[in-house]
């Protein structure tokens, strides 16, 4: 007898379509579609995806308890041995929906799942809930994935005991086991000592815990007074964007000037987005960079002044690592231009 | 990115449709917006009912950005 397995993907991999179909509601099929038949094909019929779950992305990130409700009821009438989600790679609200999908099958189900994702990807600060196996940051990855989740998820189908996170190949859940070292705390704590004395590989024993967070700075004390800047992820720029930022893994942002614009229309702005359905944006970019309001509130004095220049950049696939360095540089510009305060809006 | 702008000593407002995204990337002040591709739009209404949503948006994100917080806070 082989595990039933109920398997989740978002609508480009069930060849729904890209983000202009990322609304769809979710809908199960029978058997395995699209990238379930890696992973089907690793199980060498030990185990087997009964039933495929498909939702789109932005229909989880936007109803997200309608969506939950229907899929747990679904999986709850299937009564799989198993769920697995993904992988999402570095699809934001994929692997938001994975992770949260899988996290309440298995909390409110009691069934064993697993989804697998990009280090960097929003979804896997589940980590702790829920196995999650690191992949590569695009569909690529889905070669030398497959192994790796399949592995994994056969042997908590067979109750197996699972390993430490770097010999099964999944993101550390912060669970901590006992077990018996051969050599004595001092000796490992001089060996790694001199290791590291002499530039050589080493691996601590403890990591520390890494909480990047920055406490609010103190409220604008008088709005019409201030100056108020706009940016956004959603890659709003000039028609024709000039600077040539990337649809996705942004390399650079933009800044723009704004002086005398009143609004952005069709014919001057757009967005060079490539992770959400861009009809609305070039329509009318103030849907997300909005100038025509900030401009009426700056007419009536609510605020002080909208800042001549946006930075924008695409936040699609982009690494945090560039990220940070885009706004740590921006932020000193805005800071030596006197801006008060900043509205940041995101897709 | 919106911590980066907190960290240089300038206060942010995330305006964001999907928040629990945002929460975990470390936003202070955040305002959820109306659907991914359009956060502050609704293709499906009149130009001018769009106008008032960015508007009550925006006094929104003025009202976040004039309270004081302590932690992380979702201003409905």
């Amino acid at each position: 007898m082989s595990f039933k397995v109920i398997h989740y993907i978002n609508q480009f991999f069930a060849q729904i379509g890209g983000e202009e179909m990322a609304h769809v509601a979710p809908e199960i099929r029978d058997g395995v579609v699209g990238p379930g038949a890696a992973l089907n094909a690793e199980w060498k019929g030990e185990a087997e995806i009964v039933k495929t779950v498909v939702c789109g992305d932005s229909y989880f990130a936007e109803h997200e308890k309608e969506a939950k409700e229907t899929i747990l009821g679904w999986v709850k009438a299937e009564k799989p041995d198993f769920f697995i989600a993904g992988p999402a790679f570095n699809a934001g609200r994929y692997g938001y929906a994975c992770a949260t999908i899988a996290k309440a099958v298995q909390e409110e189900l009691g069934i064993k799942v697993l989804t697998g994702m990009y280090e960097e990807n929003p979804g896997a600060d589940l980590r702790n809930y829920i196995y999650i196996v690191p992949t590569a940051n695009n569909a690529a990855g889905m070669k030398k994935a497959a192994p790796v989740m399949a592995k994994l998820a056969l042997k908590l189908m067979k109750d197996e005991p699972v390993g430490a996170s770097i010999e099964d190949g999944y993101m550390n859940r912060g669970i901590r086991v006992n077990f018996f070292e051969e050599e004595r705390g001092a000796k490992r704590a001089v060996d790694m000592m001199i290791a590291k004395l002499e530039d050589k590989p080493f691996v601590t024993e403890y990591p520390m815990p890494s909480f990047d967070r920055v406490a609010p700075n103190p409220a604008i004390k008088d709005l019409s007074k201030a100056t108020i800047a706009l940016c956004t992820s959603g890659g709003i720029v000039p028609k024709g964007n000039p600077d040539h930022i990337e649809s996705s893994s942004a390399s650079h942002y933009g800044e723009y000037n704004i002086a005398g614009v009143k609004d952005l229309t069709a014919e001057t702005f757009e967005t060079a987005h490539g992770g959400y359905d861009p009809v609305y944006a070039n329509q009318d970019a103030d849907r997300v960079l909005p100038i025509d309001i900030m401009r009426e509130f700056e007419a009536q004095g609510v605020i002080g002044k909208l800042h001549d220049f946006y930075y924008a950049t695409v936040g699609n696939g982009t690494s945090v690592a560039n990220a940070k360095k885009f706004a740590a540089e921006y932020s000193q510009k805005l800071k030596a231009a006197g801006v008060d305060a900043v509205i940041m809006t995101s897709t | 990115m919106v911590k980066e702008i907190e960290r240089a000593g300038i206060p942010v407002v995330h305006v964001c449709t999907v928040t629990p995204i945002s929460m975990t990337v470390g936003a202070n002040r955040i305002v959820p917006a109306i659907a991914i591709p359009h956060p502050l739009g609704n293709p499906a209404l009149t130009l001018e009912e769009e106008k008032d949503i960015r508007r009550k948006l925006l006094k929104k994100a003025f009202r976040a950005l004039t309270t004081e917080i302590e932690d992380q806070t979702i201003f409905e």
